[in-house]
Parts: structure tokens; C-alpha cells; sequence
């Protein structure tokens, strides 16, 4: 299994992941939490939503976070996938989820999830993580916490560098 | 100068560290090449023919003496005792070694430079108007509007992993010496009826193997909403640029495959969702930054100076270094100072350690201590006394930088071509040098006129050739160079890109060609009209006969 590295009060914390990742082809667990593919989820999530079910969304690059809007508020958690690091929309849907969207929930970055890009990905709103190159949580703290300073507002917290100046 | 305060120094520290320990764990085998190649490339550091190729950024060309000594030391302590500077304002060490990057980033760092977004596709060192803060053109400072751009776009968390590299070119004078209309964004101040700033934003132009001049998308952009509406364009870029074949993932086949209008409504209705409050800076930031420029202590001098005037009448070489190399200065008893980098034989582009160091001396004794690299390969003394000029030249020139060619024939635009670059298909250097020889003689050059010669060693157009009066390109065909011609492309405010004369021709034949369409030039210009003009006035017939005449 793969390390799953949540980000919670600014600390990076090896977590268990209680989400079985269901492939369009394979049947839904009868119980527990599920990620499940847009298609899916907008065929079946209110199914299992309305069964009390935790539900997440897997997202595609060029899939819209938009289409999510509605649903948003009753969804545990958004993954959206890298299927390889120099894709980058994954950073516009992050950004998106969190700052235009309103989501509280969890934004899972999955898929090529390298540590070098850590600091991009906290800073556009990802708190939980599935590194593909074997990231510790405290080699995934050290690399996104490495820059004492940032130039523009993101959609964590840190102040940019024009608050500082300030 | 923009001067760097304890935030902007203890990133470049963060920056640094950063690249070492990566370095570091590839060395040692800790991480693979692939795994460390997304920071390589971010931090400018190419693996080319021979070596590593670090590219090191000059935002918006600008340097100060400090700077200039800085680059001199890392060309002679780890290059061959030379650098390249480059078509986007930059410099070029291409003899690094891996293991020393690290050391050489140290070095930048120590006088306030780095490597940052030099490669990878990401929003690439920001490029401006070389004249900026000396032109009486400009309605503004653009080095202050770059500065802003530089920093918003550090490390931009969400456009580093763009679907392919972005420039942005900023310029605040009507004469662009920016090439705006050929960049992912051009930006080109002015001032509205209401005396407001605002921006002509022209997005999706480009060279490369499908050139385009960029449609304007805003024609009055309010100054101080800049950087909501590049948020908003780098969005729509980012969401929809295509990722399936790097040939076509530039912005401008997004922006040429939507429309412009198309392009425009994404980017509107976009903006409009943006809360202009957070995305934008505040004023309050962009006067610190206006502030944290040096202000220059300009003197209160006559227009006219008795010892330049006597240099002038009394020395031709002279006369003719200010007829071609000086420029006008917003102040009066001032004038800008272009270096060329063009001598004849030389590389364009190229300066050794000292030439680097009689130009910092220069500039701290003569120039307000500023200096500027052009994206015509070129330097910039951009503030110097009238008086001083005659000594400035004679240092110029026993340095074997008093080439008086600027905008003439041989200040000639070349990439690195096949002797330096993987990508290449063709020499371009040897080319620039035999035509460079060719047109030796000044006199005929001013004869001549502007005239402005671009050669690409392949279809990437890092020589510009799209925009070239006259653009050379070369090809491989079948393991042989070749070279095209094409011709009235400009870069500047008319931008227009070049259309092919006619077959491609051998090396050898280059210089031929170019005389036979200078020659063809001569004989039907009219009146005072430049090259470009005659071509767009009579077409391509002369002169395709003349050149495919001869070559018979």
C-alpha cells in the first residue's frame, strides 16, 4: 500500500486510508467509505449518499470542479488525479475547489505525486497526499515547508510577501 | 535597479539549498533523473551536446556593475571564460559541470540573481524594454510592472506545470524593442483619454514552427488589475491548452484554434469570477517596488556638450559609433550607449569575462551604474553624460566593443544552432559570421541602413527568423544543411512574420544571396524607405529573381 500523508493544523502525519478506490468496472463495497469516478458518482452517488455512505469523487484533469458544485457539500473528499507530474491542471482544480468553490473537505492529490512538487501542491490547497516516489511525511514536510517565504496568495494561508513588507 | 530587501534574499537562500540538496541526492543515486529533472529544468540547467547549459535569468535585462562582475567570475571560474547572452534578455554558461551548479548558484545568489524559471514550462524571466527608465518615449517605468510580474510569478503554485513554457514581454514606449507582438503575452502601456495607465494585453503570438503576430484581447486594461487578468489568461491557458503534443500545446494554437474572440470571452468571463481584492497587488506593494528602484542622480546639464561635439567632428570613428551605437535620453547632456556584440567573426551574443568587467566599470564610472542586455543580443549603458562619451568609446573600443553596428546588417540575431544545441538541424553562428564578414565594410552597411538579419538552426526559431527582414533558417536535408530564406518579417510594432523567397540554398551560398538581395535593395528603394519598407511596397519578385538568378 501506498503511504497516504495527511496534512492537518500544519502537520504532515502518516494516515490510514479508510477509502476503497472503486475502478468503474468493479462493483461497490456494500459498506465503507468510496472514491468513485465522476461518471460514477453522478449515476450513483445519491444512492449511496442517501444510504449514509462517505463518498469521494475522483477528478480527471480535464475534468470541470464545476460539475461538482452541488454535490460538494455532502462529498468527504475530491482526489484529483496527476496522471503524470507536468500535468498541472490539477493545480487550477485544487485552487478552485478551495477558493471559488467553498470545499472543506479533503483534496487528495493522486496519481504521479512526486515530493518536489510538495510546495505547489499545499499551496493550492491539497491536505492529503499519495506520493508515487516513496515520500516520508517528514521528507514531504521538509520539501513543502522549505521556502520561508512565498510571492503570491495562494489558497493556504501564508501570507505573501507583500503582507510581510507591510 | 530594483533593489533586493531580506525577503527577497532569504528565498534565493531557500531557492539555493533547495537545488543543492536535490543535486546532491542525484548524484549520489538517492533520485533518479527523471525524478530530478522537473527541478533542473525549472532552475535553467539544460543537458546539451557537449556539457550543462545554465542558464542564468536577467529580469527584464537589467543588471547592475556588481552583477555584471558577478557573471564575469562565473564564466571564467566555471566556463570557459565567456557567456551567451541570449534573445530573451538572459545569459548563457554552456560548459557547467553538474556538480558545480550548485556552487554557481551560490555565486548568483551573492549578488541578488538566480536561475529561477529560466527552463521548464512554467512563466519564463519576464523580458522588457532595454531603454526603460531613459527614453523620453515611455508613459511609464516598465521595470516596475516587470518587477511586479516577476515576483507574482515565482513559483506560482498554480503555473509551474503549464502545458508548455510562457513569456511575457512588457513595454511602455511606442517604438517596441520588446517584440510584444510575438510573445505568449505582450503587454504595451499607455496612457488612456482619462490619464489612467492601462495595458494593451495581446495574447497567443509567437514564433516556432507556427508563427503568429498576437491579437489584442485588451485594449485598456487598467494598470493596477494586471495581475488578476493574467491569473485569469494563464487559467483559461492552463485548463485548455492541449497537453497531447508539445508542438501544439503553446497558448497561441489554444488562442488560434478558439478565435481571438472566443479566447477573449473564456478570458472575461473568467476574470469576472476573480475577486480582484486578493488576485491583484495592492498599491501599496507596487510603490514599494517603484521605490525599491535606485533613484538616479541625474545632473542638471546643457543639451549640447563642447567636448562631444569636438570628439565628433574631430574623430569619424567616433561620429560614426554615435550615428549608429548612441540614442536619445529622456535628459538633457545624456545619451543611451548601445554595445554591439556583433564584431565581425565574433558570435552574436557572446562576451568574455573582461569585456563583461570593462562594461561594469564602465557603467559604475560613467553610467549611473546601471546596464542592460537587449533582446537583440546587444548591451545598454542607458545613462551616459554627453561629455563622458568620447572616453567611454575609446575603452569601448580597446575592449573590441566599439562595433558601430547597431540595427545594421550584421547586428545579426543567431541561436546557438548545431555548434551548442541538441535541437539543432544546422549551424546558424558560422552563417552570421560570413555574413557579417561580407558586410565588413561600414560604409556600405550605413548605406544600407536597417536591416535585420534573424538565423535559426531549426524550426524552434530561437533566432527569430519568423521576424527577421530578412529570417535564414536551417534545415537538415538529408544529412545536409540547408538554409531558407524569407523575408519582410518584423518584430517590432508593425510586427509581421516573414513569407519564404524560394528554394533553400548551401552555407557557401548564404552570403551570395544576402548581397544579391541588398544589391536588388539599392537599386529600387525610394527616398528614405528601410528594406522592410521596400519589400512590403514591391513584393517578393525583384528579388527572388536576383537571388535565383545568381544562384544559377
Amino acid at each position: 500500500m501506498p503511504t497516504l500523508i495527511s496534512l492537518k493544523d500544519g502537520v504532515y502525519a502518516a494516515a490510514e486510508n479508510v477509502f476503497a478506490d472503486v475502478g468503474d468496472e468493479e462493483a461497490i463495497p456494500a459498506a465503507g467509505p468510496v472514491i468513485l469516478s465522476l461518471a460514477r458518482f453522478q449515476a450513483e452517488g445519491d444512492a449511496l449518499l442517501g444510504a449514509g455512505r462517505s463518498v469521494g469523487v475522483r477528478i480527471q484533469p480535464d475534468e470541470a470542479v464545476e460539475d461538482l458544485a452541488y454535490d460538494l457539500p455532502r462529498l468527504a473528499l475530491v482526489a484529483l488525479v496527476f496522471p503524470r507530474y507536468a500535468d498541472g491542471r490539477a493545480y487550477t482544480s485544487a485552487r478552485l475547489l478551495r477558493q471559488r468553490l467553498g470545499f472543506r473537505g479533503e483534496v487528495r492529490a493522486v496519481g504521479d505525486v512526486l515530493r518536489m512538487q510538495a510546495g505547489f501542491m499545499v499551496r493550492c490547497g491539497f491536505d492529503s497526499f499519495v506520493p508515487a516516489d516513496g515520500s516520508t511525511p517528514e521528507q514531504w514536510a521538509h520539501a513543502a515547508g522549505r521556502f520561508r517565504h512565498v510571492y503570491q496568495r495562494g489558497a493556504d494561508a501564508r501570507a505573501p510577501v507583500f503582507e510581510e513588507r507591510s | 535597479m530594483y533593489r533586493y530587501d531580506v525577503i527577497d534574499r532569504e528565498f534565493l537562500a531557500d531557492r539555493s539549498a533547495e537545488f543543492r540538496e536535490n543535486v546532491t541526492r542525484r548524484l549520489a543515486g538517492e533520485i533518479t533523473e527523471d525524478q530530478f529533472k522537473p527541478l533542473r529544468l525549472m532552475n535553467g540547467l539544460y543537458l546539451q551536446l557537449h556539457a550543462y547549459m545554465l542558464r542564468v535569468a536577467i529580469p527584464y535585462g537589467s543588471l547592475d556593475s556588481r552583477q555584471m562582475r558577478g557573471l564575469a567570475a562565473i564564466a571564467r571560474d566555471y566556463d570557459k571564460g565567456y557567456g551567451h547572452f541570449t534573445t530573451r534578455q538572459n545569459i548563457q554558461f554552456n560548459w557547467v559541470r553538474l556538480g558545480q551548479a550548485p556552487d554557481i548558484l551560490d555565486a548568483l545568489a551573492a549578488v541578488d540573481m538566480h536561475a529561477i524559471q529560466t527552463s521548464g514550462n512554467c512563466i519564463r524571466n519576464v523580458t522588457a524594454d532595454p531603454y526603460a527608465g531613459a527614453t523620453a518615449e515611455e508613459v511609464d517605468d516598465p521595470r516596475v510592472w516587470s518587477e511586479l510580474i516577476r515576483q507574482w510569478s515565482t513559483l506560482h503554485p498554480e503555473f509551474s506545470y503549464l502545458p508548455r513554457k510562457f513569456k511575457i514581454a512588457v513595454t511602455a514606449a511606442p517604438k517596441d524593442r520588446t517584440a510584444a507582438r510575438v510573445h505568449d503575452i505582450g503587454l504595451v502601456l499607455r496612457r488612456g483619454r482619462d490619464g489612467g495607465l492601462g495595458f494593451e494585453v495581446i495574447v497567443g503570438g509567437g514564433q516556432g514552427r507556427t508563427p503568429y503576430v498576437g491579437p489584442t484581447i485588451a485594449e485598456h486594461l487598467p494598470a493596477g488589475r494586471l495581475l488578476s487578468y493574467l491569473e485569469a489568461i494563464l487559467r483559461v491557458y492552463n485548463r485548455h491548452g492541449r497537453r497531447d503534443n508539445k508542438f501544439k500545446a503553446r497558448i497561441k494554437i489554444l488562442v488560434a484554434a478558439l478565435g481571438a474572440e472566443e479566447f477573449k470571452r473564456q478570458v472575461d468571463e473568467e476574470w469576472s469570477r476573480i475577486d480582484g481584492a486578493l488576485a491583484d497587488a495592492p498599491d501599496t506593494e507596487l510603490a514599494r517596488i517603484r521605490g525599491a528602484f535606485t533613484p538616479l542622480a541625474f545632473e542638471t546639464l546643457p543639451a549640447r556638450s563642447e567636448a562631444f561635439e569636438a570628439a565628433r567632428a574631430a574623430d569619424p570613428a567616433f561620429a560614426r559609433f554615435v550615428r549608429n551605437n548612441v540614442k536619445a535620453h529622456k535628459k538633457p547632456g545624456y545619451a543611451i550607449v548601445e554595445i554591439s556584440l556583433k564584431a565581425p567573426g565574433q558570435t552574436p551574443g557572446d562576451a568574455s569575462a573582461e569585456q563583461m568587467e570593462v562594461v561594469a566599470d564602465l557603467a559604475e564610472r560613467y553610467g549611473l551604474d546601471d546596464i542592460r542586455v537587449t533582446h537583440e543580443q546587444n548591451l545598454v549603458l542607458p545613462h551616459v553624460k554627453l561629455d563622458d562619451l568620447p572616453t567611454v568609446f575609446a575603452a569601448l573600443r580597446t575592449a573590441g566593443l566599439g562595433t558601430p553596428n547597431i540595427g545594421l546588417i550584421s547586428d545579426i540575431i543567431a541561436c546557438p544552432g548545431l555548434d551548442y544545441c541538441a535541437l539543432a538541424n544546422a549551424r546558424a553562428i558560422p552563417i552570421a559570421q560570413s555574413i557579417a564578414r561580407r558586410f565588413e565594410d561600414q560604409d556600405r552597411a550605413e548605406l544600407i541602413g536597417e536591416l535585420k538579419i534573424k538565423i535559426s538552426g531549426c524550426i524552434n526559431a530561437c533566432g527569430h527568423h519568423h521576424v527577421g527582414n530578412i529570417g535564414i533558417l536551417g534545415v537538415d536535408k538529408k544529412g545536409e544543411e540547408f538554409y531558407q530564406l524569407s523575408l519582410g518579417g518584423s518584430g517590432q510594432e508593425d510586427a509581421s512574420i516573414g513569407k519564404i523567397l524560394g528554394p533553400g540554398m548551401n552555407a557557401e551560398q548564404v552570403p551570395d544571396a544576402i548581397d544579391a538581395l541588398v544589391d536588388t535593395y539599392l537599386a529600387i528603394r525610394q527616398g528614405d524607405e528601410r528594406f522592410l519598407d521596400t519589400v512590403r511596397r514591391v513584393g517578393f519578385a525583384p528579388f527572388k529573381e536576383a537571388v535565383y538568378a545568381d544562384a544559377h
